[in-house]
């Protein structure tokens, strides 16, 4: 039995793994639920906000700066992926889906190896986020406790957004049945480009603030990828919800079963998933009728 | 039906292809080593194809079941738990095939995205678990090393020639089983579970059992895959448990061409020369991954068939028009008397109660909600008769056909076949028990041929509901073949036996649609408005078929309509059930429901004037 400081210092791992998932989760979830499209490049956009912050950082000197520039970028790369590729296959089946978005993944990574190279980057840790903070007998890095606090705080603005605000409203409305939202009149094509920009940057943002605490290189998006699946599984496909409580539970499985047994910690995780698909396809917070 | 010589045409080409390559292959930038892993990738592809290209049921977890087939194999020989390479093998293949049995029995439940995020679960928990908690049995990031090589006799099977030789003869076997399990009537049910997956059902396929079968088939093709893998290059590397080997399965396979066989195998080819001959190439070294996947994105949003299926489709694209070039007008010509038609029937059945009517409604209501689609109704149907349902529209009448085959469920009630209670058993067992019905849309398998449609149907009752009958030829079963031809002359479509269904005019479509439910060789035929859409003409003819159906031999197959075409229901029908806002209105001869003022004032809408604003 692992003592308690290292079991409340994993819980805390824990958190910051589980509230990015929940961040990288919650744009998966948002496409998938609105526009039915389970995207395989998400890992890739993932890596690919890492990229941008390690340019946008050294060319405009502040990671915050950095920050909001790369966003502008994750949200135009969303609405080329969108209007350039994704959009033709609403029709198509799921399979075909997967197909072009995963094959859009792999010229993602492909370009930026191109680019960068094969190599991992550095992304140094923002001055405000340097050094360690003690809570109690727990040290702990500052960046990490901070990124709790950020992500918290960008999932509470997803959740004014897609909860009290209009366009929220049409998204959501449009998780419940999309074609009953065009045929009330609402313009469908643009709420679904809005929706895959905004997935894609929450993709990217999380990209961008993980950067710092690992090395950047172009394969680093192909564990998120699985792992934001396994979040909206347990969650629950198309729920936000569901994404942030999947997220802090995914987060939380692989740091507890690290703190007994390293060895154990993905597996259990994959393990869940599989379980949960068997006997909860639907998630926590999904409906049955969407399985 | 007997395999002709251009039949083994990709056969004979495959073994002249494997016999020449390793003379060929050195001269543009090939070499053993790169020949062996194609191999090795296309055996692992046979199996994928089966499973996605043939059946529709896309992958990402092939990996697991590789890499199981590749460990069990080399733990085994590497420890000398066993001498025999051999042996070694069919224990990681059968190890292999165990694991997708598990996995298969928890995936093929599921369609679609939830089909591919459990196999890619799955196939990481298998990664996961190689690299750290079985890591003392595999070595965990170092894999095995000191696999040792095959012996025949005397002879060390060793790397280059030897074991490029071994390795085609296993693919040659391999690609020769894949192509007969295709052509085989189990492969021909899996065909058509990707076209239409609910019609397979309903005729009485049972079609998680074929999904589980084709995923097993497919994981012992990886088993075995895998174990070569380790065999040929003396080592077994723990990324043939990773992402990356399922992803470039399906990469590969895209490229070479889905549903060809022989696609992943070329897809392999084009992989691996590119990157070991690209990457020598300064400049442009580190791209070979980068054109691969940017022609991978252009392949699938032009719905391109890939390389081999574009091969193929040059030749088949000749056949059908030659095919389609037979005249609109052959095909009634060619309607034999329907004196001369044998239609075999199916024998009656051994569970129906002498005297009881063909089939029962017993108080059937379906709610949905508070909606009461059907809402409480009985009526018999006599064994041997032709009975009719009608109603306005909305009267409920598709929901109340769909519960008389169990497609749905009653919400209360039961429905009876010949005494026995079928009310619960799903659409694929009341199949199977002799009930076929035709929809009011068509549900056809598009892109097989009519042939190929009704013979889905026919093999169902007589196959049972699943037989992994692998290796025969899809044609070759007599009594399935007599039924097809019956049924083809029956409905008019015996010119077009090659054409495939999808450039049929809209007419000949819905007697295909009539087809495929009476090929079933069904005891009682539903038909859910088998008119609808039709020309006049086509509803003479069409109405014709009806009758000639239900007096063809035997006289013993009872046949339920909906229909809208009045004259049609009054001159086919013996009986008539009509049904008004989910519950019956009225049951009677066609004299008395003509007479019957409730039905008359149904139908005129003079019944809301007595009812309460």
């Amino acid at each position: 039995m692992p003592s308690a400081p290292l079991l409340i210092s994993q819980a805390f791992n824990g958190l910051a793994l589980g509230t990015l998932l929940a961040l990288v989760s919650s744009g998966l979830t948002i496409i998938l639920g609105t526009l039915g499209v389970l995207n395989f490049a998400h890992g890739a956009l993932f890596m690919l906000g890492a990229y941008a912050i390690f340019v946008a950082a050294a060319k405009t000197g502040s990671f915050v700066v950095g920050v909001l520039v790369g966003t502008v970028f994750m949200l135009l790369i969303g609405v080329a992926l969108e209007r350039g590729l994704v959009r033709w296959f609403y029709g198509r089946p799921p399979e075909d889906q997967i197909l072009v978005t995963f094959g859009a993944g792999i010229v993602l990574v492909e370009a930026v190896r191109a680019v960068f190279g094969g190599d991992s980057q550095h992304v140094s840790t923002p001055a405000w986020g340097g050094g360690v903070a003690q809570i109690g007998f727990l040290i702990y890095p500052l960046y990490r406790l901070e990124l709790i606090g950020i992500i918290a705080a960008l999932l509470g603005l997803f959740y004014i957004v897609l909860y009290r605000t209009s366009i929220g409203l049409v998204v959501r409305a449009g998780i419940e049945d999309a074609r009953m939202v065009g045929i009330l009149g609402i313009n469908v094509r643009r709420t679904f480009l809005l929706v895959f920009a905004i997935g894609a940057a929450a993709a990217g943002v999380s990209g961008m603030l993980y950067a710092p605490i690992v090395s950047v290189d172009p394969d680093m998006g192909a564990e998120f990828l699985v792992q934001s699946f396994v979040v909206i599984v347990i969650g629950g496909l198309g729920s936000y919800p569901g994404a942030i409580v999947g997220g802090i539970i995914a987060g939380e499985i692989v740091s507890i079963t690290s703190a007994f047994n390293s060895a154990y910690s993905d597996v259990m995780l994959y393990a869940v998933m599989a379980l949960l698909l068997v006997l909860r396809p639907q998630g926590l917070f999904g409906s049955e009728g969407r399985v | 039906m007997s395999r002709t010589g251009s039949a083994l045409l990709p056969e004979v080409a495959l073994a002249v292809t494997l016999l020449i390559a390793p003379f060929l292959l050195p001269h543009m930038g090939g070499s053993f080593d790169l020949l062996q892993r194609v191999l090795d990738w296309g055996l692992l592809g046979l199996g994928f194809d089966l499973l996605f290209g043939a059946t529709g049921l896309l992958s990402f977890g092939q990996a697991a079941f590789y890499g199981t087939g590749g460990f069990v194999a080399g733990y085994l020989l590497v420890n000398n738990f066993l001498a025999s390479v051999w042996l070694a093998l069919v224990i990681g293949t059968l190890a292999a095939g165990l694991f997708g049995l598990v996995v298969g029995w928890l995936a093929v439940r599921r369609i679609g995205i939830y089909f591919a995020m459990i196999t890619l679960a799955f196939g990481q928990m298998s990664y996961f678990l190689e690299n750290s908690p079985l890591s003392a049995y595999t070595g965990g990031e170092n894999g095995l090393p000191g696999v040792p090589v095959p012996v025949i006799g005397a002879v060390r099977i060793t790397p280059g020639l030897p074991m490029y030789w071994l390795l085609a003869a296993i693919f040659f076997v391999g690609f020769v089983i894949a192509r007969r399990i295709l052509h085989s009537p189990f492969g021909m049910v899996l065909r058509a579970i990707k076209e239409n997956t609910y019609r397979v059902a309903v005729v009485g396929h049972s079609v998680p059992a074929y999904k589980l079968a084709v995923f097993v088939i497919a994981a012992l093709y990886a088993g075995l895959a895998g174990g070569l893998l380790g065999v040929f290059q003396s080592y077994m590397p723990p990324d043939a448990f990773s992402l990356d080997t399922s992803g470039q399965l399906v990469v590969q396979t895209v490229i070479g061409g889905v549903g060809t066989l022989i696609g992943p195998t070329v897809g392999a080819a084009i992989w691996l020369w590119l990157r070991d001959n690209l990457q020598l190439l300064p400049g442009i070294g580190a791209l070979w991954k980068l054109i691969l996947g940017l022609i991978f994105v252009v392949l699938v949003v032009a719905l391109k068939r890939g390389i081999a299926g574009e091969i193929r489709y040059l030749f088949s694209r000749r056949r059908e028009q030659a095919a389609a070039g037979v005249p609109e007008e052959a095909g009634a010509a060619a309607l034999p008397p329907a004196s001369s038609v044998q239609l075999p029937m199916t024998a009656p059945l051994a569970f129906a109660r002498p005297g009881a009517p063909a089939l029962r409604a017993i108080e059937v209501a379906k709610h949905y909600g508070g909606l009461r689609a059907v809402d409480g109704v009985s009526f018999d149907v006599r064994t041997g008769s032709i009975h009719a349902v009608i109603g306005p529209n909305g009267a409920g009448k598709t929901t109340l056909f769909r519960t008389l085959k169990d497609e749905v469920s009653p919400t209360s009630g039961e429905v009876l076949l010949f005494g026995r209670r079928i009310t619960g058993l799903g659409p694929t067992r009341t199949a199977q028990l002799g009930i076929g019905k035709s929809n009011q849309l068509n549900q056809l398998f598009l892109q097989l041929t009519v042939r190929e449609n009704l013979r889905i149907a026919a093999l169902a009752r007589r196959r049972g509901r699943f037989r992994a009958d692998l290796l025969r030829a899809a044609g070759s079963l007599p009594a399935v073949e007599r039924q097809v031809e019956a049924v083809m002359y029956t409905i008019g479509l015996a010119p077009r036996a090659d054409v495939p269904a999808h450039i049929l005019p809209y007419g000949e479509k819905r007697r295909l649609e009539i087809g495929i439910a009476l090929a079933t060789g069904p005891n009682v035929l539903l038909l859910d408005e088998p008119l609808a859409g039709m020309s006049p003409a086509e509803r003479i003819a069409t109405r014709g078929l009806i009758r000639q159906i239900a007096q063809a031999n035997g006289q013993s197959r009872t046949l339920l309509i909906v229909e809208h075409d009045m004259d049609a229901v009054f001159e086919l029908a013996e009986r008539i059930t009509v049904l008004y806002e989910g519950r019956l209105l009225a049951d009677g001869t066609p004299d008395q429901i003509q007479r019957d003022q409730a039905v008359q004032d149904a139908y005129l809408g003079g019944l809301h004037e007595h009812e309460p604003a």
